[in-house]
Parts: structure tokens; C-alpha cells; sequence
């Protein structure tokens, strides 16, 4: 393989790719988090400076290890602090592990219940997906110190409290693969929709999500939940390039020109999901794929299934009865039963969405549908007032200018 | 690894009737028999209630005596007890078949020094 036009490109799904399973086997390994990391960066720091220079090694991994050993050993010897380690690390193989991949232990443990959320996400994006805690923090919009010390205090806590390195098994399993997929679909999400500041989308962490999703898919190819998380995410960034106008402001699916939807893309995740339904057990990323898919698959917004997504919505209430749930089921209804009955559902989550946006919005849409025109503006402000997002503020301040219709999205994706 | 189990008094101990405090100590105490007599529990008391507590706080080596409990009432700890699991996906197990109808249970690894 050559490196020519683009190298970094071409070094970072490398070093994606390799360094991410070699960190993994050295933390099995070495038992040691930062241990692994410093190794791991050691070896990229030499390779960035052989490879585009030489180009990228046949045996990328093998390279990678023998430096990474190479570079420990000098460096224990150099470190008190390291020194019981140093046999450990001369103890290393010279060849990488052939079986198995130990990036599902990595993942699972990084998304460990005793971690707080935020500390899973960001030690997630840092040992797995290989992000500089730089570019965590920018994404998140945080102080990289800030998130330095969060991935520091999480893997301490890995350590001190004696957190497994292990793929949970039996009935635990379920519910640690949840934690598991909750991670990567906010980070999608915080990619997807960015929930302040004047980027509408940041594309990086959606497709970083998205490579997250397929590795889990590849580790675990018999998890229909897994599949299904993988199609949701591929459907939403099918209809990635008709969700912004030429000025950069959202539109809303109602408006996208669905000719710039990627047709192949939805019809590869179709498939996905047809696979996940066939393994039996279904849930409620699959749900939402489908019903992603149904958006996807109507040719116009008129001719959208909304009876079947009804159904998909209420299936999906039934396992996860949240207020955000029930809100897009609402949404939904509107277009079987009407905006009477829809706006009945939407206030009766006013007492658990009122700090909402999305909430508020809908409920506009629907008020002014229903010819209440002065209740739809005092809605549609209080909207505006929620949300931090400037192109969502611009989308709604210009219904409320006259806008004239106004739906809401569905799915609120 | 050893972890301290930190347990708050809960409401069914310091707020509930006499018969429903004395049917849950039963099952309490049930389970810790158990758990000391596996050889998971290895060490671990009841305490006497909040407001036998005094804190001593230094500064600068100076003594000032409080006559309350560190933390705040309705967090106020009840007991203790020392688990040896294998990790903290065992502690979190055995913690959850603790038997008392509510309150916190704090799981802390604890610094094992050879001596």
C-alpha cells in the first residue's frame, strides 16, 4: 500500500484500525490502561515519521507492536514509576495475538455501569475510537483540561475499583450491550444535532459513531440490536447532504429535496434491518430503524406510510413509555387521526416536556393547524426561548415571521 | 480486592412503623449471617444511631469537637461492612441482594497494603 495523495487520511483509518486493536490487546496484556495508551502513541509518534516517508508497512499491525515493545522497554527502564512492569513488557509477544479481538472487551469496559455517562463517552471515543482528548473536547465543547481529567479520574476508577476486563455473559449481558449502545448513539447525536453554537452538524463524531457501530456489528454479528443501531445511523446519514439549504439552515424532512437522499445507503440499511428482525428478538433500536426506513423509503412526504409508523410508534411506547417517545408517537398521529387528537396527546406530556423545544414546536404546529393561531406564537416563542441551537432558533423564529406551514419533524431526528 | 460497603440507616430503619422495621432487621440479619459465614463478608458492624456521633475536626492540629455525624441526616450511615469479591462486578451483584427495603449502599474499593 502507498501513501500518496492523502497520506494522514490514509495513516488515520491505519491507525484507526490497528492501533485501536493493539491498544486493546495490550491493556488485556499489560493490565494497565495508560500503560497501553503511552505505548500505543509512542509507536504512532514513530510511525507518522517512517510511514509517509516510506510509505505504510505491509504488515501494519506486526510494525506497530515490535515498536510499541521496542519503545516500552526503553522507556520502563528509563521510569521508576513503570519498573514492575518492565517483565511484563518484555513478556509481550513479537507477533500480534491472531485470535479474537480484544476491542469488545476494551468497549464494554470502557462503557462500564459504574462510569457515569459522560466519563463513558469520553474514555469510549479516547481508548477505542482513538480521538486526542483535543478533539473530544472540541467536540463536546468543553476545556480540554476538563475532559483530560474526566478521562483520567475514569480510567483511575477502572483501575482502583477493580472494573473486569471482560465481555459480561448471561443475563448481564443484555443490559451492559444497552450502556453499551446508548454511548455511541449519543455520540452520534451530539454529532447529528449539535445542541449549541453556530455549526448546525458536526459531521466528525456522527461518522465516528457510525465506524463504532459497524466494529460492535462486526464483533457481535448476531445481536439484532446491534443491527439495528447500525441501520438507524445509516438511514439518518443517507438523508445527511438534503438536511441543510444552500445558507446552512435545517430543513425539516418535509422540505428536503429527497433526489440528494442516498438511495443505495437506505436500501443496504433496509437489509440490515431485515436481518436484525430475522435473528427474533426485537427492540427498540430496530423499531426506530424501521421507522426511519419508512421516511426513507416514501418517495414524497405525502405518500409517507404514517398508518404503519402509528403502529411502529406504539410498539415502541410499549417498551420504552418515555416522554420523548410518546411525543413522536404523537407527531404521527396527527397525520392518521388528525391534529385534534394528536394535540390532545401533546399536552398531556406538558408537565414532562415543558423545558422541551421540540415540545413546544410541535405543539405550535398543531395549534396552528388547528386555526389557534395566537396559542401557536406564544408556543413557538416559548420554543425559541429552549433551544440553544442557532439553526433551530433561525428555523423557528422564521415560521413565527410567517413561515406559513410549519410541521414539525418527524421521528425528531 | 477487599470493598467497604457504607450503608445509610434508610427510611424503613429510622422512619418506619415497629413491625415493618422488625420483619425487614429479620431478613438484615439473615443475610448477613450468610454472607459472614461464606466468607464473602470479613468484617462489618451495625452502628449505633446518628445521634450518638461526634466528629472531631482538625486544623492545623487544633481539635474542635462536633456533636453530629459527618454526613447529613437523611444520609447518615448505619452500618458498614467489608466484602472480598473478585471484582466489582461481584461486589455490585452481592450488594444488590441485600435484603433492606431502602436507603444507599456505598461500594469502595479499599488500599490493600502488604504488611
Amino acid at each position: 500500500m502507498h501513501v500518496d495523495r492523502e497520506p494522514y487520511a490514509v495513516l488515520e483509518r491505519v491507525f484507526r484500525e490497528e492501533a485501536g486493536r493493539l491498544t486493546a490487546s495490550l491493556v488485556r496484556l499489560l493490565g494497565d490502561f495508560d500503560l497501553a495508551e503511552e505505548l500505543v502513541s509512542e509507536a504512532i509518534v514513530e510511525a507518522l515519521e517512517h510511514w509517509t516517508r516510506d510509505g505504510v508497512p505491509e504488515r501494519a499491525s506486526s510494525w506497530l507492536l515490535t515498536t510499541a515493545r521496542r519503545k516500552g522497554l526503553d522507556r520502563l527502564r528509563r521510569q521508576a514509576k513503570y519498573r514492575q512492569k518492565l517483565a511484563l513488557v518484555a513478556a509481550l509477544p513479537t507477533e500480534p495475538p491472531r485470535e479474537g479481538d480484544d476491542r469488545l472487551r476494551l468497549i464494554f469496559t470502557c462503557c462500564h455501569p459504574v462510569l457515569g455517562r459522560e466519563a463513558q463517552v469520553a474514555l469510549t471515543l479516547r481508548a477505542v475510537v482513538g480521538l486526542t482528548t483535543e478533539e473530544i473536547a472540541r467536540a463536546f465543547m468543553v476545556h480540554e483540561e476538563t475532559l483530560a481529567k474526566r478521562i483520567v479520574r475514569a480510567k483511575h476508577k477502572i483501575v482502583a475499583s477493580g472494573v473486569p476486563y471482560r465481555i459480561p455473559a448471561g443475563d448481564e449481558l443484555m443490559t451492559r450491550l444497552n450502556e453499551v449502545l446508548t454511548v455511541i448513539y449519543l455520540v452520534f447525536n451530539e454529532g447529528y444535532v449539535a445542541t449549541a453554537g453556530s455549526e448546525p452538524i458536526r459531521r466528525d463524531l456522527a461518522r465516528d459513531a457510525e465506524w463504532l457501530a459497524t466494529l460492535l456489528m462486526r464483533l457481535m454479528p448476531q445481536e439484532p440490536e446491534v443491527i439495528g443501531l447500525v441501520a438507524l445511523i445509516r438511514l439518518h446519514l443517507a438523508r445527511w447532504p438534503a438536511r441543510l439549504d444552500s445558507e446552512g439552515r435545517l430543513l425539516l424532512l418535509e422540505s428536503q429535496n429527497r433526489a440528494l437522499w442516498d438511495r443505495r445507503a437506505i436500501a443496504d440499511a433496509v437489509r440490515l434491518i431485515e436481518r436484525a428482525s430475522a435473528l427474533g428478538r426485537p427492540g427498540p433500536y430496530q423499531i426506530e430503524a424501521s421507522i426511519a426506513a419508512l421516511h426513507c423509503e416514501a418517495p414524497t412526504w405525502d405518500e409517507t406510510d404514517w398508518p404503519q409508523i402509528l403502529a411502529l410508534y406504539s410498539l415502541l411506547t410499549a417498551i420504552d413509555s418515555s416522554p420523548i417517545v410518546r411525543l413522536n408517537r404523537a407527531i404521527a398521529l396527527r397525520y392518521v387521526d388528525g391534529a385534534e387528537a394528536a394535540l390532545c396527546e401533546v399536552d398531556s406530556l406538558a408537565g414532562s416536556l415543558s423545558r422541551y423545544h421540540l415540545f413546544h414546536a410541535t405543539r405550535a404546529a398543531l395549534l396552528r393547524e388547528l386555526g389557534r393561531t395566537a396559542e401557536a406564537d406564544r408556543a413557538e416563542v416559548e420554543g425559541i426561548g429552549l433551544t440553544k441551537n442557532l439553526a433551530e432558533r433561525a428555523l423557528m423564529a422564521e415560521r413565527l415571521a410567517g413561515g406559513g406551514d410549519s410541521r414539525p419533524e418527524p421521528g425528531s431526528d | 480486592m477487599k470493598y467497604m460497603l457504607l450503608i445509610t440507616q434508610g427510611e424503613w430503619f429510622a422512619n418506619g412503623s415497629v413491625a415493618e422495621r422488625e420483619k425487614s432487621m429479620e431478613k438484615v440479619v439473615e443475610w448477613w449471617g450468610k454472607m459472614f459465614a461464606s466468607g464473602k463478608m470479613v468484617g462489618g458492624h451495625q452502628l449505633q444511631s446518628p445521634d450518638t456521633a461526634t466528629t472531631v475536626v482538625i486544623e492545623r492540629g487544633k481539635h474542635t469537637l462536633l456533636d453530629r455525624p459527618l454526613m447529613e441526616a437523611k444520609e447518615a450511615i448505619g452500618g458498614y461492612g467489608i466484602l472480598e469479591a473478585a471484582d466489582i462486578d461481584e461486589a455490585l451483584a452481592i450488594v444488590k441482594t441485600m435484603p433492606q427495603p431502602d436507603g444507599k449502599v456505598e461500594v469502595r474499593p479499599i488500599i490493600e497494603r502488604a504488611r
